[in-house]
């Protein structure tokens, strides 16, 4: 008869799990773990002090930061609404607005030359009246990141909006405040944890944008290049340039993850 | 002056429909059970809920007139409510909270925390005013809520069972403190509560809310003596029964009948209470003139008491002692013989 006595109290993993696991666990890291080990680190500094790269960095942290700004003032009002109000075709709206979470970059792209393109649907107004044009300059970069990005930051502010207790919004309104007085004194404060943190993703998901950049905003060095489309030029001529660059934005992106790990759940 | 109000409002399935008037100096309690409209009412009036049809009336002012389009907002109405659970402002501190109501009517920061902590003071949580809501007690922060609600000086004060999410002793701390503060407040105060105690405790005039209507209204003492409904007679803790009388007797509407004496004809409510039905092991022969026979349904001991659920042409509650219970050997579906004398009946119109 077995000795059910030697069977370990607590329950461990089942091989077959184990395994798979184990490889999916190794789908993740040997990438990133070659990334680290064939890094030229000898010469990374020096690399990264080439003015190219240095205009490629601050190029990127411009536009990111630029299109997490613009994220914030179109996605916020947009996402009070979506959270607070019912009204017909919402669904359509919300659909869109998360659209480009799964679009394929590139495509965003295509549609945004289609929209702002000299020839587009607004593009030409925008020529026309402002002399504003979009296409392969540093504008059209900002906005190629803002398409992709903005839909994290309204995703997070929308959840955070409808998480805020009315309650709160009504006892304020009870002692005097104004509409704009409850928002900006009772609603903001309490969705700040999702703002902050769905402008952190707004803005990684911005800085690592590659496919509706180069397809909107070309690849005009010191103009579009940004990091990830520098990455991409720099492995033709000069690997080493490209391994150090993408070591700087897989640095960014961990420092995020790691920076977000307790609010993500908190926020979302 | 006072609040009147006449409104209607409708909310999914209910649809309240008020007539009231208050006024200045008084405290009304509006008790009714879950489902009745009591929030209703008070949103309503608190600019929360819009009416259907109707009108209020605050010490002269107009705020809300639905047929000729007239709306104050909550913002601009000279309210202060005081809510179920505090909802006091998670991100701000107590003396931040109580100061919150005194900023949006344009009073400055600095001269708005000092008549805030002045208010904090007065309730004894002057050492708490930096501390923020989670860091607070129940009673607490229940207490900051009153605090943040007079400190703007409201004509109207709504208080929305202000006790119900309280433990015990929290309950009667705040109690303590809600009356002192009731009774230095010179407006018009409307409390919602379905506590009998509280009601009783707090207000000078009590009102019965029941499903949307407004079906009794009198102090403590004249709605306990006759009550209008089977939730003012739960209240009072006596049985009532509806029926038709003539002369000396009432035909009990769903059948049976009693004898009272000095009963009016026509609609009437028959008042017994709990005390006045005796109870038997076989028929009785005596001078009590309503004798039936019934069927014990339940029996709670209460202490030294014991109230006994009795159905029969129709049902009753009698409050006998847990020794006479024991001895009669009472028990469930046990038949039992229910006397009442004819004097003990109260009969008055219905």
């Amino acid at each position: 008869m077995r000795d059910l006595s030697r069977s370990s109290r607590r329950e461990r993993v089942p091989l077959p799990a184990a395994l798979l696991a184990a490889f999916g666990a190794a789908f993740f890291v040997l990438p990133l773990a070659g990334l680290i080990w064939r890094a030229p680190w000898a010469g990374a500094w020096d690399e990264l002090r080439s003015p190219g790269v240095r205009t490629a960095l601050r190029l990127s942290l411009v536009c990111s930061l630029s299109a997490t700004l613009l994220s914030i003032v179109l996605g916020l009002p947009l996402a009070w609404v979506q959270a607070r109000w019912e009204f017909r075709g919402q669904a359509l709206l919300r659909g869109l607005t998360t659209l480009p979470v799964v679009l394929p970059p590139v495509v965003g792209g295509v549609a945004l030359l289609l929209a702002f393109g000299r020839r587009g649907i607004a593009g030409q107004w925008l020529d026309r009246f402002f002399g504003l044009r979009l296409p392969f300059t540093t504008a059209g970069a900002v906005v190629a990141e803002t398409f992709v990005a903005m839909p994290f930051l309204i995703l997070t502010l929308e959840a955070g909006f409808r998480s805020v207790d009315r309650g709160l919004e009504e006892a304020a309104r009870t002692l005097g405040a104004d509409r704009w007085t409850v928002f900006r004194r009772v609603t903001l404060p309490l969705v700040r944890p999702s703002l902050e943190a769905g402008a952190v993703l707004c803005w990684a998901r911005a800085l690592g944008e590659f496919g509706a950049t180069i397809t909107f905003a070309g690849n005009f060095p010191g103009r579009t290049e940004t990091l990830p489309l520098a990455v991409y030029l720099a492995l033709e001529s000069r690997p080493e340039a490209g391994i150090v660059l993408s070591l700087v934005l897989l640095a960014v992106s961990l420092a995020v993850l790691i920076g977000l790990r307790r609010r993500w759940v908190a926020a979302l | 002056m006072g609040l009147t109000a006449a409104l209607r409002v409708e909310l999914g399935r209910l649809e309240l429909r008020v007539d009231l008037a208050v006024g200045a100096g008084e405290v009304v309690a509006v008790l009714g059970p879950n489902g009745a409209g009591k929030t209703t009412l008070l949103r309503a009036l608190a600019g929360l809920a819009p009416l259907a049809e109707g009108r209020v009336e605050l010490d002269g002012v107009l705020l809300e007139d639905a047929t000729a389009g007239v709306f104050v907002p909550p913002e601009r109405r000279p309210i202060g409510v005081m809510f179920q659970g505090d909802l006091l402002f998670p991100h701000l501190s107590a003396l931040e909270n109580v100061a919150f109501g005194l900023r949006c009517h344009g009073v400055t920061r600095g001269e708005a925390h000092r008549r805030a902590h002045e208010w904090l003071d007065r309730f004894g949580l002057a050492s708490r005013a930096r501390a923020l809501p989670r860091e607070l007690s129940g009673g607490q922060s229940q207490r900051v809520a009153l605090a943040r609600a007079l400190a703007v000086a409201p004509q109207l004060l709504l208080l929305d069972e202000p006790l119900s999410a309280l433990d015990l002793t929290s309950r009667a701390e705040v109690r303590r403190d809600l009356r002192r503060h009731l009774e230095s407040f010179a407006g018009v105060r409307l409390l919602v509560t379905h506590d009998p105690l509280e009601a009783m405790a707090l207000a000078g005039r009590i009102v019965i809310l029941e499903d949307g209507k407004l079906v009794q209204s009198g102090t403590p003492a004249e709605v306990c003596a006759r009550p209008r409904s089977a939730y003012a007679a739960d209240l009072a803790g006596v049985n009532l029964l509806r029926g038709r009388a003539r002369g000396d007797r009432i035909e009990i509407d769903g059948g049976g009948a009693l004898v009272a004496s000095g009963a009016p004809d026509g609609d009437v409510f028959a008042v017994i209470h709990p005390r006045a039905v005796a109870l038997h092991r076989s028929a009785p022969e005596g001078t009590p003139r309503n004798v039936w026979r019934g069927c014990v349904e339940a029996i709670d001991h209460e202490g030294h008491r014991a109230r006994v659920r009795v159905e029969g042409p129709f049902p009753i509650v009698a409050e006998i002692t847990a020794a006479a219970a024991a001895e009669l050997a009472l028990d469930r579906g046990g038949e039992v013989w229910v006397s009442v004398k004819a004097s003990e009946v109260n009969a008055y119109p219905a």
